[in-house]
């Protein structure tokens, strides 16, 4: 078994997923090559044989291009499986070269038995047993899925690509999220609101709840989308990563974007209508509850204390 | 211009599951269904972009049982001028590639200018097919798109990453785009536009004449993942429950005092 490890940098830095694809290499007991887009100043810690384009000259996003690199690599390569993060990155590029290599993709794999992936389905409340039926497979790992290995402190034999210029789409740079207002990453308790507020109107309650408490109020994606509560206060991968003392997540389902923005966090209270919501797996208290009825009897209660 | 957007039938995620006789899916029974919220927001883009560029034509496309048309319904009621229903009673049981296949055979030589997709489906999420549709018709994709301008036959597009930051890209129609939530505002439809939407053409196609592909993986077993947690579940009267949180805040953790 062999494995090409799809390593990503963004805006010149090295990201971490590199070590969860190795991770993974080492549960499947494979043989890895790996490949990048970045430089030579910001490289894996990573024994095995690295093929390297230069960002420079392939672009940070260009995936008409990126994935002509990884074709090549392939074909030198021979691997059984590419291997990306389930990542922005990973999900746009993977299904152009599974489509290339005719190879079926398996998407956001949590687990592996043998050659049987197991991946999430509605939202995790239920998982598949997946088996590819093409030589060659694509795979895209969920992020945190398969953990870190252990960093080697070794060099990759640096092996350099020549990138064609080019591409249909073309990039034209960054936009950073929004910053100021509250800092979320320094609040000791956070209680955020889900979309099972149910209206804007409800934000209030959560932020009294949180205020009695001496915290400050987060919120899921769709209420934040919503417009109902400002983006720096949302919690998960394409917001704010907290780790509080308290995190009491009201009318939110758990899913595992939001989950990867708090699940570190040192006591985590859910309140939900649904007894069966994935947001159960990470709670150390899940109060199944009506949280119109639920949240201002606590506060009441609380601000009593 | 012609705009075709590709739209699926979900259940509620708060549905209680069961997996089914068979062992590989969920059962269908007592659920309720609705929009894959993602494709909500490809079905308002299309809508607007229709909106802006007047003269255009847009097609709302959905693979699935006779119960699907509902869904299409709410995409005319929403702005769709017409609907392409692929009938299939079996399409959950077919995996991203022969989705993709499906679609790219109804829309080869069609000439679309644009093709909307959802960025996955919350029910599978493998989040292939859009991007699959447009390596099979050739055309540039751009997924998980939370900004979409038109002009002039060229898309100016944002695509969402990690923490928020955004990749700002440029790309000249045909192409095919894949929709991030918060992309746009989906419009509830109104009654009126209700009342049209019965009258609009919505034809159904044998999934069987589109179907050129051969299925690349298989679902082996369908299963409950085992819960991890052995977090504490309370349940019963709020007031109750009210005093029972506290009591746990005050011996498991130093917020409350
Ligand atoms: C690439 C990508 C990035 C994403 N990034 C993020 C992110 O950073 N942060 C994020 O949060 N999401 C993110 N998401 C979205 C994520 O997948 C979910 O859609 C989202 O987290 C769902 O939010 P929610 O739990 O509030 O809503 P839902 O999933 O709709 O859940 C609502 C919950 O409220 C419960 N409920 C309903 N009514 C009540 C009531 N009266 N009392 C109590 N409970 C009630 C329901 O049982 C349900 O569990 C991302 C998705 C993608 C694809």
């Amino acid at each position: 078994m062999k494995v090409l490890l799809i390593a990503e940098s963004r805006e010149g830095k090295l990201l971490n997923s590199c070590y969860e694809l190795m991770a993974f290499a080492e549960k499947m007991a494979a043989e890895t090559a790996m490949f990048l887009v970045g430089s030579d100043s910001a490289l894996p810690q990573y024994g095995g044989k690295l093929y390297l384009a230069d960002v420079s000259a392939a672009g940070e996003y260009n995936p008409d291009g990126h994935k002509q690199l990884i074709l090549d690599v392939v074909a030198k390569e021979q691997p059984d499986m590419v291997v990306f993060s389930h990542s922005s990155y990973g999900w746009d590029l993977a299904p152009r070269v599974a489509f290339a290599l005719q190879a079926a993709q398996i998407s956001e794999v949590v687990d592996v038995a043998g050659s049987t992936m197991v991946v999430p389905v509605c939202n995790a409340k239920l998982r598949r047993d997946v088996a590819p039926k093409t030589a060659k497979t694509v795979v895209t790992l969920q992020a945190g899925a398969f953990g870190l290995a252990e960093v080697p402190s070794a060099a990759p034999v640096v092996e350099k690509l020549t990138s064609q210029s080019g591409g249909k789409i073309e990039f034209t740079g960054y936009e950073q999220a929004e910053s100021g207002g509250v800092d979320l990453g320094k609040a000791k308790i956070i209680v955020s609101a889900g979309r099972g507020i149910g209206k804007p109107e409800n934000v209030a309650m959560i932020a009294d709840l949180a205020k009695a408490l001496g915290g400050e109020y987060g919120a899921s994606r769709p209420v934040v989308d919503s417009e109902w509560v400002e983006h720096n206060r949302q919690v998960g991968t394409t917001g704010q990563t907290v780790a509080p003392k308290l995190y009491v997540a009201c009318g939110i389902s758990g899913a595992i974007q939001h989950l990867a923005g708090m699940k570190k966090s040192e006591f985590i209270v859910a309140v939900n209508t649904d007894k069966d919501a994935p947001i159960g797996d990470v709670a150390d208290v899940l109060v199944v509850a009506d949280l119109k009825q639920f949240v201002p009897a606590l506060t009441a209660k609380i601000q009593a204390l | 211009m012609k705009i075709l957007v590709c739209i699926k039938q979900v259940p509620d995620m708060e549905s209680k599951f069961k997996v089914d006789a068979g062992g590989t899916w969920y059962a269908k029974t007592d659920l309720a269904w609705r929009m894959n919220e993602y494709d909500e927001y490809a079905v308002e883009q299309a809508v607007q972009l229709k909106e802006q560029v007047k003269d255009a034509d847009l097609t709302v496309l959905c693979i699935g049982s006779e119960k699907v048309k509902e869904t299409m319904k709410k995409a005319l009621a929403m702005g769709c001028d017409r609907g392409a229903h692929i009938a299939d009673e079996e399409a959950d049981k077919k995996e991203p590639f022969q989705i993709a296949g499906i679609i790219a055979e109804y829309a080869k030589e069609k000439n679309f200018d644009l093709i909307f997709t959802g960025m996955q489906s919350q029910d599978r999420g493998s989040g292939q097919v859009g991007i699959l549709v447009a390596e099979m018709l050739g055309m540039p994709g751009i997924t998980t798109v939370v900004h979409f301008a038109y002009k002039d036959g060229v898309i100016e597009a944002k695509r969402e990453l990690e923490g928020g930051v955004k990749a700002c890209v440029k790309v000249a129609a045909p192409a095919v785009i894949t929709c991030q939530l918060g992309l746009n505002t989906p419009r509830y439809p109104t009654l009126p536009n209700i009342m049209k939407a019965k009258k609009k053409e919505l034809l159904s196609v044998p999934a069987a004449d589109l179907l050129k592909v051969e299925s690349r993986q298989d679902t082996a077993k369908m299963y409950f993942p085992e819960k991890k947690g052995g977090g504490l579940v309370l349940e019963g009267d709020p007031a109750a429950l009210v005093d029972q949180l506290i009591k746990i805040l005050k011996e498991k953790t130093a917020v409350l005092g």
